[in-house]
């Protein structure tokens, strides 16, 4: 099969190739269209021009939107990280307790009120990076697989989180802290992560090793790729970001509670998988992990919208994510075809 | 006396008896999304004969195999099996009608055993309905006696060398009292030892009136256990013939289309200095011993049979599992070699085995395949790759190697085998190598690519490039190297000179 396309020189010039993440981009205006067409028939206003419904949109997904990207650059390195939503919940609680007011007298460190903003956001990230590194040193040099190992941090990090004080949640912050999740503050931090990390899987070596290794580990090790150290860098990066979330999380609600960011790990991964970064590895990118982050908060909030039951938007949610899947399964056996 | 017109009705129904025997196909057309894989093919296997079926790499038969097999269906073209013409919907369906394939790829559950394996879907079952294991081992013991095969039927069949999980496959086709047997490359993984097993089980399939169609490469095998032989070429039927009508260079001729002299453009070059020595190198259990001196612009040959171990060696030069003791000097300097990068840094290259497993990022592009290994040495300013640079680097190599596609944007995936392989060597030739190690560099590519890539190899040894060619096709190494080391299970065998070695000196050391 091979020596029929060799033979056929001159080769037919290249079609304009469009970015994956075009297709992508087509689903998401279909979907919103047709809620702007059930809207005007079941509520008789239109869907899309209400600014306010659309900053709420993406001011629910933005949170998760943090995780999906560190999430994205996990799985294009042929990865998944399960524990996302746990370190979500383990670093708001720990946040918020270096971030509380001294005129409140239950705080949990007493002595550490009112301390600087930057030390509880840096604590933050930093619980996230141990849980991170440790998920990718487990993962990289104990070889088990990172369903395993993220699990397994999953788990730990929940239970974490709920003995940190023994359940109670944890309230009132400082201004400076509360300011991390009001307003439109958590779409920006969302927007400044996107950005950072298309950057860094784009432009940067880091980048092209984490392409590499999620489309041929072994490949990647002969081109001279360290891919244990590599695989350790993606869940590090991955885990601060769950951390950051966490901050945002617990700003936005004032308060943290032990439970913060549960499903969240699921939620992220859905995105980026409806945004077409494939679970096979060495394919996605961030665009395509930020339509599929709209694409599901107009889903939900489409839903809402027409006043759907919440039940049966969990279910449809379901269908929604499993058809994604479907979806890539489908384009990839379509590519080995053609081959 | 008997009238003409008789004598012709005679010879009809002969003719008919002998093409039509067992399995007869006709007029085969597959396609494939831009490529016409098979295009009007034939072939005829009669009953207790094995046919060969021949051809390079993207000839068809793999394809045509897939076809027989009920894998794939033809756009065009009729099965006939014992006369009747037959559809076959699905491998099980083929299964049923009496064909049977052995993959190339082992298709076994290896979590499960032996018996289990086989008698899958057919288990006996005791009178409550659940599986009788007693009857299922003695079914498997019965079925192992008439091949002569001796394997535990509870053995799991990951714990199975790959030799005996062909056993394993061709005891359970025979199980399905299946009337043509399809072998794709079966002795691609087996020793002499092994092949010869497999033969003695052929013969004995060959008297049970069993058609066997034999897909290979190696053409001793050829003249060893097939009677007769069918050629393809780019997907097109050649011929056939009985295969004690024809020498080894006619096959090759209907396969290639053209001499093989042509295909070793070896020219004689400078010999420079020694460049690298590797001293006792030994992997505990892998190689032992391995001792050889390689100077620039030279090409060392590497020739043994599958087990010689001559890829894990390279793979322990580059550092990618590296051995356990023994010197690696290069310059006159010891050094030492325990990851790629270590390697490169010492000017070595790597083009693995196998292009698919640890060669090629197939969901890649081009451009991210050529460029992987120089940017984890050079061209990263900050973190940031340095893309204008490195790109045009990438695009001249590519255009010098004359690998064909529209751009380098284009997913390797959609590349030729052959174009697949020059992109490797472009992303090797950009770390500028001064010591490149080849394993099977033209394996599985087609004719005229491998043409390309044995003038490039020799243009490089001209460069100064001191080359080390590990390969499996005789005529390769005969035809490329000014030395060849030829190993065997493990061990250091014996060096030939070019002028003194061929093919007959190269298997004596190999085979010991």
């Amino acid at each position: 099969m091979n020596t029929a396309t060799q033979t056929a020189v001159p080769m037919p010039h290249a079609k304009r190739r469009l970015p994956a993440e075009a297709n992508i981009f087509l689903v998401l205006i279909a979907i919103s269209i047709t809620f702007e067409i059930l809207g005007w028939i079941f509520q008789g206003q239109s869907f899309l021009a209400n600014s306010q419904r659309l900053s709420i949109m993406i001011l629910q997904v933005s949170v998760i939107g943090i995780i999906a990207i560190g999430v994205t650059q996990v799985i294009i390195s042929g990865g998944i990280d399960l524990s996302s939503g746990s370190i979500v919940g383990a670093t708001a609680m720990i946040a918020m307790s270096l971030a509380q007011v001294g005129t409140f007298p239950r705080a949990v460190y007493p002595g550490l009120t009112d301390l600087p903003v930057i030390i509880p956001i840096v604590v933050g990230l930093l619980i996230g990076l141990a849980c991170g590194l440790i998920n990718g040193l487990l993962i990289a040099y104990t070889k088990i697989p990172p369903f395993i190992a993220t699990l397994g941090m999953m788990v730990a990090a929940r239970g974490f989180a709920k003995w940190y004080t023994k359940g109670q949640p944890i309230s009132f912050p400082t201004d400076g802290f509360a300011a991390l999740g009001q307003g439109l503050a958590p779409v920006f931090i969302f927007l400044g992560v996107a950005f950072l990390v298309h950057i860094l899987l784009r432009y940067t070596r880091y980048g092209k090793f984490t392409y590499a290794i999620g489309a041929n580990p072994q490949a990647a090790r002969v081109s001279g790729i360290n891919v244990e150290r590599h695989t350790v860098k993606i869940y590090a990066v991955a885990g601060v970001l769950s951390g950051l979330a966490g901050i945002v999380v617990a700003a936005r609600g004032l308060t943290a509670q032990a439970g913060m960011g549960t499903m969240y790990e699921l939620d992220a991964i859905a995105m980026a998988v409806i945004g077409g970064v494939s679970l096979a590895g060495g394919r996605g990118s961030v665009l395509g992990t930020m339509i599929g982050m709209v694409i599901f908060g107009v889903i939900i909030s489409g839903f809402t919208f027409l006043r759907l039951d919440a039940y049966y938007q969990e279910m449809l949610k379901g269908a929604i994510i499993v058809a994604a899947v479907v979806a890539d399964v489908y384009r990839q056996r379509k590519r080995v075809k053609t081959t | 006396m008997i009238s003409p017109s008789t004598a012709a009705a005679i010879k009809r129904t002969l003719d008919a008896t002998d093409t039509d025997g067992l399995l007869a196909i006709e007029g085969i057309r597959k396609e494939f999304p831009g490529v016409v894989a098979l295009d009007d093919v034939q072939l005829r296997v009669r009953p207790g004969t094995v046919h060969a079926l021949m051809g390079e790499n993207g000839a068809g038969k793999s394809t045509l195999m897939k076809i027989i097999a009920g894998v794939y269906q033809p756009d065009a073209g009729e099965i006939r099996l014992r006369g009747d013409i037959v559809t076959l919907k699905s491998p099980l369906d083929a299964l049923e009608q009496g064909i049977a394939m052995i993959h190339q790829e082992l298709a076994l559950m290896n979590w499960m055993t032996v018996a289990e394996n086989i008698w899958i879907r057919r288990e006996p079952r005791n009178r409550f309905g659940l599986i009788d294991h007693a009857r299922m081992a003695k079914m498997t013991d019965e079925l192992f006696a008439r091949l002569i095969i001796k394997i535990d039927p509870w053995a799991q069949v990951s714990d199975l060398t790959i030799a005996q999980k062909q056993m394993v496959e061709i005891a359970r086709a025979v199980s399905y009292e299946s009337t043509v047997l399809i072998m794709d490359e079966p002795t691609s993984a087996l020793t002499d030892r092994e092949v010869e097993h497999l033969f003695t089980i052929i013969r004995d399939l060959k008297s049970r009136r069993i058609g066997i169609v034999y897909i290979t490469h190696k053409m001793n095998e050829l003249f060893e256990i097939a009677d007769e032989f069918t050629v393809f070429r780019d997907g097109k039927y050649i011929g056939t013939h009985a295969s004690k009508d024809v020498t080894r260079d006619d096959i090759i001729r209907m396969m290639v289309g053209r001499e093989i002299k042509d295909m070793f453009p070896k020219v004689d070059c400078p010999i420079g200095d020694v460049i690298l020595e590797v001293k006792n190198l030994t992997k505990k259990g892998v190689f032992h011993d391995i001792s050889f001196s390689l100077r620039r612009g030279e090409i060392l040959g590497i020739a043994g049979l599958v087990g010689s171990k001559r890829s894990n060696v390279a793979e322990a030069l580059f550092g990618v599992s590296p051995a356990s003791s023994g010197e690696i000097i290069i310059d006159g300097q010891p050094v030492t070699i325990d990851s790629p990068n270590a390697a490169m840094t010492h000017g070595l290259a790597f083009l693995t085995e196998d292009r698919k497993e640890s060669g090629c990022f197939l969901s890649l592009n081009c451009l991210e395949n050529i460029q992987s290994a120089l940017i984890t040495r050079s061209h990263v300013r900050a973190g940031f790759v340095d893309q204008k640079t490195v790109s045009k680097l990438a695009e001249d190599m590519a255009a010098r190697l004359r690998v064909k596609t529209p751009d380098l944007q284009e997913t390797v995936q959609n590349l030729s085998g052959g174009n697949q392989q020059k992109l490797l060597i472009a992303r090797w030739l950009l770390t500028r190598p001064r010591i490149l190690i080849l394993d099977e560099p033209t394996r599985g590519i087609d004719v005229g690519a491998k043409a390309e890539i044995h003038r490039l190899i020799t243009g490089l040894a001209a460069e100064g490039v001191a080359v080390l060619m590990i390969s499996s096709e005789l005529p390769e190494v005969l035809g490329m190297s000014d030395r060849i080391m030829v190993m065997h299970e493990g061990h250091l065998s014996g060096f030939l000179d070019r002028a003194e070695a061929d093919q007959v000196k190269i298997m004596n050391l190999a085979a010991r």
